[in-house]
């Protein structure tokens, strides 16, 4: 599983040269028609009129675009203002998926150190353990944390017979709550390509900087750190992007007051608010912070290449 | 390297956070394992053991609308998952054996595409392009949309362990006149046999969990799994809930632990 998403890869030979565009072409006319055209069709309905209780009437519109961005509209006869409350939820979901990548990057790394200095036949067995849960279902696992965090739930039990607190303390419906669910959706992403990284690291490099008289804690930073950082970097995005767009850990674990992208996108397909044109323009400006994320460090990442 | 260098690579206090890290993974599911087999009929209180709730799920008052939803979860992931393993063993074929080509690169960022996408934007898309095409929301519209989504977890177990293997088994066995085909039905795809097992089983696992798209696509009335729970859990955590998340979970995990087994057993030798 870890090793696939290195792809692309070089090792490759000719043998069916001859065949190739009829072996591409199934996938490339299932992900042109199942993947790419949906999302074209996606900018398209974000410039149409909405019809109430779901759908679009085809006839160009800013609406979606104008009420996203601005207060009393961009063409009525007042000057315009900034229109807070949907940039205010975009703020909140980058703040919670920022926190809950930091906290996957403060557990994941030295766990992923961790499993890349054991033997080499054990290694295996560690990664398999970290992945395992991964591929539970994504709303069993929700539930589960769900289940646990409850005011009345077993931590709080544990916890209050152990005599550490008096009162159960109140998880459920804050942010902490969102962010530890972010966090155990989407730990095994932060750890697997942190693993990768240390586990070509030359130690060799940490040796010499032993010898030459620097500290454990200094050589992780100056030596370790620089030398891993695109494993960091890969891992932080894996956990951060989808975070961004999440539904079901906000909308299980963070309840009415801590609305993210993903609740508020739903919600104009799903729920009451039933505006198409608005959600796919929601859609289109989440997609497009993370394409731009995507093109940064795809390009950081080539950079950091050149130069090794 | 040897030995000498471990006290440089160890640091205190991360065995600590790994094990910390692994009973916070663990810890949800185990919790939630064990009170499926609750007497009680309060999740908060502990009376005994009881496979009482896991008859509830069979016998009770909601196990037809579970029985429906099972069944169209597994008809719908058996289907997805075949279709998107085919596809992604002919892809691999092409992207691994097919030598360098200009739509190489392209190719790989359209097969990885739904990975990089946000999923609620690509649930939202397929809604759209469902309704722009006016294609009638259903079992069908979960159907076609999984095969997409499935395509790149199919893919990358296949590919990479057709890099894995050395193209000398097929050159062999073309020095004695097989065609191109019978190499690649005769000898590449038995040796891929473990990659496009493991493939097949990754993707039937994303099918059977997806929520987020089959939310968006299925039809009014239309159940799979994950929406009958997510459903029933918007009125609360019921210990029939725990009963079916309980053997769900068991059935992922039997899966992956397969497909991990076979992906690495070595049938080159």
């Amino acid at each position: 599983m870890a090793g696939g998403a290195a792809s692309g890869g070089s090792a490759t030979t000719d043998t069916y040269k001859d065949a190739r565009g009829w072996l591409l072409m199934p996938a490339w006319s299932v992900l042109l028609v199942l993947s790419l055209a949906p999302v074209f069709m996606m900018l398209v309905y974000s410039f149409l009129t909405k019809e109430f209780r779901g759908g679009v009437i085809w006839e160009f519109s800013l609406a979606a675009y104008d009420q996203f961005f601005f207060d009393r509209g961009l063409f009525g006869d007042d000057p315009p203002v900034i229109e807070w409350t949907y940039l205010t939820i975009f703020w909140r979901s980058i703040w919670q998926a920022g926190a809950a990548t930091i906290l996957s990057l403060l557990i994941g790394f030295p766990t992923a150190y961790y499993i890349a200095t054991r033997p080499e036949n054990v290694r295996p067995v560690w990664l398999f353990l970290i992945t395992i849960p991964y591929w539970v279902n994504l709303l069993i696992r929700t539930v589960s944390m769900k289940f646990l965090l409850r005011d009345q739930g077993p931590l709080n039990d544990l916890l209050m017979s152990t005599g550490l607190i008096s009162e159960p303390i109140h998880i459920i419906n804050t942010n902490l709550a969102v962010q530890l669910g972010l966090f155990y959706s989407y730990l095994p992403f932060m750890v697997l390509p942190i693993y990768a990284a240390v586990e070509r690291y030359n130690f060799a490099l940490s040796e010499a900087a032993a010898d030459l008289y620097a500290n454990k804690w200094v050589t992780l930073r100056r030596v370790l750190l620089p030398a891993v950082k695109p494993g960091v970097v890969a891992g932080c995005i894996l956990v951060f992007v989808p975070s961004l767009g999440a539904f079901l850990a906000p909308d299980l674990l963070g309840g009415a007051k801590n609305f993210m992208i993903g609740s508020l996108i739903e919600e104009q397909f799903k729920g009451n608010a039933g505006n198409w044109p608005f959600g796919a323009a929601a859609s289109m400006v989440l997609l497009t912070m993370v394409l731009i994320i995507l093109l940064i460090c795809a390009r950081q990442q080539s950079k950091a290449g050149k130069e090794v | 390297m040897a030995t000498p260098g471990n006290d440089i690579k160890s640091y205190p206090g991360f065995r600590f956070i790994t094990i910390a890290c692994l009973i916070i993974l663990y810890a949800p599911l185990v919790v939630v394992t064990i009170y499926s087999f609750n007497a009680s009929k309060s999740i908060t209180v502990w009376e005994g053991l009881s496979l009482h709730w896991y008859a509830d799920v069979f016998t009770g008052p909601d196990s037809g609308k579970f029985k429906l939803a099972a069944r169209n979860s597994f008809v719908i992931a058996i289907i997805a998952a075949s279709v998107s393993t085919a596809i992604a063993t002919l892809a691999a074929t092409a992207m691994v054996r097919g030598g360098q080509f200009k739509l190489r690169t392209v190719s790989f960022g359209l097969i990885s595409l739904p990975l990089m996408v946000p999923e609620i934007v690509t649930a939202v898309a397929t809604l759209i392009f469902f309704n722009a095409i006016g294609f009638d929301r259903g079992l069908m519209t979960i159907l076609v949309a999984h095969i997409a989504f499935c395509i790149p977890f199919a893919y990358l177990p296949i590919s990479a362990r057709m890099q894995g293997i050395e193209d000398t088994y097929e050159q062999a066995a073309m020095d004695l006149y097989a065609t191109k085909r019978q190499a690649f039905t005769k000898i590449l795809m038995p040796l891929m046999m473990p990659g496009i097992i493991s493939g097949f089983l990754l993707a039937f696992i994303v099918s059977l969990d997806d929520f987020i798209i089959t939310n968006f696509v299925k039809g009014a009335g239309v159940e799979t799994l994950p929406t009958a729970i997510f459903g029933s859990v918007k009125q609360g955590i019921k210990p029939n809930i725990m009963a079916i998340s309980t053997m769900l979970l068991g059935l992922s995990i039997v899966m992956v632990t397969i497909s991990y087994f076979v992906s690495k057993t070595d049938n080159t030798k």
